[in-house]
């Protein structure tokens, strides 16, 4: 990118704007790039997501019918207009590729359909207010994890540590090493049940409805604070092992003899030189690991159940609520392959060390 | 030591054969490697040990019970239980709600959990390994394509697609058909990861020589390469198989597992399911949780071993 900017500026150096226009020019081209592979990656996930219930030559929504027919009684009006609302909206007498095209269209304007079990709440209904709690926890919990572990991996990479530091790196490995859901289960025992010290499941106090008040914000936290652990705990572990690895690398660096022959103080080499340049590559590491967090996040939250997408996706598993399922596993996608997008096109403005290639 | 070595003149019949030598020239060795190498042989060693005692229960308790409703339901870990009809039995486990034998259940549950992280993990690493080949080796268009379906893989948790597969086919699938399923959705990672390292191993002079020497494209994978990349591939192997028993769980765990096996997800599913914990009802949720956390440490102490034996830059100290 900095050679570009020199070449730019040799070429004409009387306007300014010609630069940021060449800049902005290689940025998009770049950036249009990763948009093309974002939408690639989402054509793909909906044409396997349509594929497989074709595939499998069985319909989900005709059998939800059926065993809902059979148990007859309340459903047996809904039934009807249901049926009729699903054939006119999928137009499932169409040809295959008219289905196709349907199916894309709905998706492109984010219409998931309608649910089976709670015909006639949509999907996007269902999902979205589910969606608040989960991205919530996650964000807040993916943040403090990449900090803590980073900080402490990249103290467990340093020379000059203390000595007894050198003992919590295998504990924390451990940790890592163990399912979400399964630290959530002990902490759930130690701290809910045996101790008493906070709510044992649920987004908040059951007889409470959610308002904007005080009292509701602090219950919230505390019916947080143990699913975010379970998550964190077994993070810190992941970034830990990943920036002591990049921090090893940078002890035998130039620019570290350099400075510790300029006579720098400790703490200083240690932020300003070492961390600043072992902590990007661990922006990629939230790249890969996003469907990690999202898919561990959903087995965290049926094991408390918290009312997120994951415990909204086993609950439409217990129905067998075909349409709300395939909806969640699309936002999941599309919100995994957003998150990659940004990261990716926001990496060379942190890294101008990585160059972006213009090919 | 070092002076039956130097001075061989001095060694004496007592000295070479029988164990003493089996202790110099084997134990003494892979001693050493185990002490440079710790989390190999206590990965391994927890890992064999648990296996050990599950055949010793298959051998010496009886595993019917596994069944609900083959025991008195509800039973703190005892060694005398009044049955029905009078007898008693022993349940050092304790049973559960629904009336199961919970030692049967670990002893059942653990290898079963165990086979299909296995299965799933030999189809993974199979299928990625011939990708990353094919990729690496012939690079342009096969490789481009194949980077292309791996790229979007990674963009898709494995979890939610073995969900819509397991809606969609609309039947309880078995432990085996679980293990392959997972193993077709999680081959990416391992296909990424492989095909860099065989980039690599490429460009290095002595496939360069094989290939002026003119060995064929199979006879250098083969010959050449394959033998190098055992270690690693070994270590992507444990890594995927600990990937598998996760992604088994978490499948169980969530309502689509096998409901008549008593695998230690399915033993979590009723566990969350009766909600255990704030029934106190901790002998339950206590064995399988310990079997897993063993498994999961155990795969990850031996993948790590296994990354230090098979790539010595890793050896590095702090």
């Amino acid at each position: 990118m900095t050679e570009q900017t020199q070449a730019v500026e040799t070429s004409s150096p009387s306007t300014g704007t010609q630069i940021i226009r060449m800049i902005s020019g290689v940025l998009g081209h770049f950036v249009v790039k990763r948009f093309l592979f974002f939408l690639f990656v989402v054509w793909l996930a909906s044409t396997v997501i349509f594929i497989i219930p074709r595939l499998s030559g069985q319909d989900p929504v005709k059998e939800k019918l059926l065993l809902e027919a059979q148990r007859g009684g309340a459903m047996q009006t809904g039934l009807d207009a249901m049926a009729k609302s699903y054939q006119k909206r999928f137009g499932l007498d169409q040809p295959m590729w008219t289905q196709y095209v349907n199916f894309l269209k709905d998706l492109s304007r984010l219409d998931l359909g309608f649910s089976i079990a709670f015909f006639p709440r949509t999907v996007n209904d269902i999902v979205f207010e589910s969606l608040m709690w989960t991205l919530g926890l996650m964000g807040t919990v993916t943040i403090l994890a990449f900090i803590l572990g980073t900080l402490a991996g990249a103290v467990l990479g340093w020379p000059r540590k203390p000595g007894w530091l050198q003992y919590i790196f295998m504990p924390l490995l451990t940790l890592s090493a163990i399912p979400q859901y399964l630290l959530a289960m002990i902490l759930i025992f130690v701290v809910a049940f045996q101790l008493g010290w906070l709510p044992l499941f649920g987004g908040y106090a059951p007889a409470t409805v959610p308002t904007l008040t005080f009292e509701f914000a602090v219950d919230v936290v505390r019916h947080a604070i143990l699913p975010a652990f379970a998550i964190i705990f077994s993070a810190i572990g992941f970034w830990a092992i990943g920036m002591r690895g990049m921090m090893i690398n940078t002890q035998g660096e130039d620019y570290m003899i350099q400075a510790d022959a300029k006579g720098l103080k400790g703490s200083r080499i240690f932020m300003r030189y070492a961390v600043r340049n072992a902590l990007l590559p661990q922006v990629t590491g939230l790249a890969l690991v996003l469907g990690t967090i999202v898919t561990g996040q959903v087995l965290v939250e049926r094991v408390f159940s918290y009312p997120g997408i994951g415990d909204i996706l086993f609950q439409a598993i217990r129905l067998s609520d075909f349409f709300v399922i395939r909806g969640i596993v699309i936002i999941i996608i599309l919100g995994i392959a957003g998150a990659t997008f940004l990261l990716d096109v926001l990496y060379p403005l942190l890294d101008p060390r990585i160059k972006v290639r213009n090919s | 030591m070092t002076e039956s070595v130097t001075t061989p003149d001095v060694l004496t019949p007592a000295d070479s054969g029988g164990w003493s030598q089996f202790n110099e020239e084997r134990l003494t060795p892979m001693k050493k490697y185990a002490l440079r190498n710790p989390s190999l042989i206590v990965g391994l060693g927890m890992l064999f040990g648990m296996l050990f005692l599950v055949g010793m229960g298959h051998v010496v308790w009886e595993t019917e019970q596994f069944q609900p409703l083959s025991a008195p339901t509800r039973l703190a870990p005892t060694f005398s239980a009044e049955l029905r009809d009078g007898t008693t039995a022993a349940f050092p486990f304790g049973t559960d709600t629904q009336g199961r034998d919970l030692l049967a259940v670990a002893i059942l549950g653990t290898p079963l959990t165990l086979r299909v992280g296995l299965i799933a993990g030999g189809v993974a690493i199979g299928l990625g390994t011939v990708a990353a080949f094919l990729a690496a080796y012939y690079r342009g268009f096969v490789d481009a394509a194949i980077r292309s379906v791996v790229d979007v893989g990674l963009a898709m948790p494995a979890l939610l697609i073995l969900i819509l597969v397991r809606i969609n086919i609309g039947r309880e699938l078995s432990i085996d058909e679980i293990g392959i399923a997972i193993g077709l959705t999680s081959w990416v990672f391992p296909a990424r990861t492989i095909r860099s390292q065989v980039l690599v191993m490429r460009e290095q002079t002595y496939v360069e020589l094989s290939r002026l020497s003119g060995t064929s494209g199979m006879g250098i994978i083969f010959k050449e390469m394959m033998p190098n990349l055992i270690p690693y591939i070994t270590a992507s192997l444990v890594g995927s198989v600990a990937g598998a028993i996760l992604a088994s769980i978490g499948l169980e765990a969530i309502g689509l597992g096998n409901f008549s096996e008593p695998t230690l997800g399915m033993t979590i599913y009723w566990n969350i399911q009766f909600s255990s914990i704030t029934l106190g009802m901790w002998w339950w949720w206590l064995p399988p949780l310990a079997a897993i956390v063993i498994v999961f440490v155990s795969l990850f102490l031996i993948s790590s071993g296994l990354d230090e034996w098979s790539n010595p830059r890793l050896r590095k100290r702090v």
